[in-house]
């Protein structure tokens, strides 16, 4: 059920974008969202399919990975797209007209962009996602945040939230598929019925993985200061950062592709 | 009521890059009346096969005959509440499947849902905790305030309450102390009795089959290795070692005794047997030894 989302799952492997620096692919993934909008021709649309496919590539993950982390969002991108071209306004040779909806040759192209835009977005995150253990996402996030300690915002207390929530994911959803079978044994039909009697069949389910979430944390809690743990300031790192040069190569390669974005951009 | 598997695949997220085959080509069968113990490494597939016989899971291909319903891959999700109501599973640390507000409420839960009156099932409820050994007055608590070991016998009351002809049973005794396991091994052995269920008992406990199964499936990488009697199935240490199974703890002390000389056949199983045999093989003087000495 859930176990079929794509998008957020970790598939390991050994290419240089497995083991690029996170922080330099977090802040990239972020920053191709941003040039992504530089984009306004088919030029410069293909330079960015040719530069995300080609990335892909590098880290050898199978396509259909991408396909599959695109398909739960497609109905959103197909309403987003036919909202654009149906409403747009118009511009170049318009096909059809009826009351406020004009179907217009710059509804469609702008229709088509979006869709490219959506299809971009979701193949770099997936890609970000796909080569980057949650764990080190979470320590890239922590270094990301560092400068706000300045104004004592809890850096270490929210990277330790982040990285025990992201560790529990599974183990909650591990739980959850768990107890809805014990549930149903018991006679229970989820999904089934009118919206009340689906919200109520709920209940057994959501009582239980409340109350072991409250166990769990209890037992998380004593375990780590048994094992010494005082708070975040003046603790060590096992897992350290390191910026190399395939984390350069990256940053100039996105820079090239920012120039040539902005030089074919009508 | 028996349950029957017939050329059973049971693949976990078919057609996405994700795709584990859990089970391959599972035939057999599950007699109605008999205890029957399921054995395998971790991860052999006992779970998964396990799920199968509430209609939890449906096969990928194959079919699964289930008193006589037949489950097939493409048997709808509607009308299986029916099934469910003659197969009790006791899942793996059942403890945390409570939610009522109280110990009455729960255990009433499974029986309402298949249609019983609220005071009947309020009444079911209370006679299947004195059933597992509970005292009555804890009826009216939070399932919450009862110690873990308590929370765990109002788990599998409730299992009860539906009373299924079928009780599936997934290591139930997966840390209890060892008191509450023996007189939790001998109510699910009295029930057998009294009620005339087919149980099917998940355990990596040697000594429980031993002691209780009347017929063992093996599993291994999500294949049936070898069914049988118990007798059967303990017959050959080496086999079992090499499927990562041991021997319960009186055929294995048997095993050391044959090396040093005695024969045993077959093999014993249990504590009584062991004994019955030593009495028969070894000479009186063993056992008058002792006292010549002391004379």
């Amino acid at each position: 059920m859930m176990t079929k989302l794509i998008f957020g799952r970790y598939i390991p492997g050994n290419s240089v974008i497995h083991h690029m620096d996170p922080r330099a692919k977090l802040l990239l993934s972020f920053y191709f969202i941003g040039i992504i909008f530089i984009a306004n021709n088919w030029p410069t649309y293909v330079i960015l399919f040719v530069f995300t496919l080609l990335a892909i590539k590098l880290s050898g993950v199978k396509w259909s990975f991408f396909i599959n982390g695109v398909k739960p969002l497609i109905w959103l991108i197909l309403f987003t797209v036919i909202l654009q071209v149906l409403f747009s306004a118009s511009g170049g040779h318009v096909y059809f007209k009826w009351g406020i909806i004009t179907i217009s040759q710059l509804g469609l192209v702008n229709g088509i962009y979006i869709f490219c835009r959506f299809v971009l977005i979701i193949f770099m995150s997936t890609l970000l996602t796909l080569t980057t253990p949650p764990l080190e996402l979470s320590d890239a996030i922590e270094y990301i945040l560092m400068p706000l300690k300045v104004v004592h915002f809890p850096v270490y207390e929210v990277a330790l939230m982040l990285s025990i929530a992201l560790r529990f994911v599974p183990t909650l959803m591990d739980e959850t598929e768990k107890i809805m079978n014990a549930q149903r044994a018991r006679g229970v039909d989820f999904g089934e019925g009118n919206i009340f009697q689906q919200m109520r069949a709920i209940v057994p389910l959501l009582i239980p993985l409340f109350v072991s979430s409250f166990n769990r944390a209890e037992d998380l809690a004593t375990a780590m200061e048994a094992r010494g743990y005082q708070g975040g300031e003046g603790r060590s790192k096992f897992r350290i950062l390191k910026w190399q040069a395939r984390d350069s190569w990256a940053t100039v390669s996105f820079a090239a592709l920012t120039i040539v974005l902005i030089v074919l951009r009508a | 009521m028996a349950i029957e598997f017939k050329q059973v695949d049971f693949t976990y997220q078919p057609g996405t890059p994700f795709e584990t085959k859990a089970l391959t080509d599972i035939n057999l069968t599950i007699p109605d009346g008999s205890y029957t113990a399921l054995i395998g490494h971790t991860g052999s597939g006992k779970s998964t096969l396990l799920q199968h016989l509430d209609a939890l899971l449906k096969p990928t291909s194959g079919t699964v005959t289930i008193g006589d319903r037949v489950i097939t891959p493409t048997t709808s999700n509607k009308d299986l509440k029916s099934l469910r109501q003659h197969v009790g599973i006791v899942f793996q640390f059942p403890e945390s499947q409570l939610f009522e507000e109280t110990v009455a409420k729960d255990i009433a839960f499974g029986p309402q849902n298949f249609g019983a009156s609220e005071a009947d099932a309020l009444k079911t409820a209370a006679k299947m905790l004195t059933l597992v050994g509970l005292d009555a007055n804890l009826l009216g608590r939070s399932p919450f305030d009862l110690s873990g070991g308590q929370m765990r016998r109002v788990a599998i009351a409730g299992v009860l309450a539906m009373q299924p002809k079928v009780l599936v049973l997934d290591e139930p005794t997966a840390g209890l102390d060892p008191q509450g396991r023996l007189e939790m091994m001998e109510m699910f052995a009295k029930l057998r009795h009294e009620q005339n269920l087919t149980v099917v008992l998940v355990t990596h406990q040697m000594d429980d089959v031993a002691n209780y199964a009347d017929h063992v499936i093996v599993m291994d990488q999500g294949r049936v290795v070898k069914t049988g009697a118990p007798r059967e199935i303990f017959k050959d240490p080496q086999w079992l070692v090499d499927h990562q199974l041991g021997l319960p703890k009186t055929t294995a002390f048997a095993q050391q005794l044959m090396a040093k000389g005695l024969t045993f056949d077959p093999m014993p199983l249990t504590e009584d047997e062991l004994a019955a045999d030593l009495v028969q093989q070894l000479p009186a003087s063993a056992f008058g030894g002792a006292q010549a000495n002391d004379d």
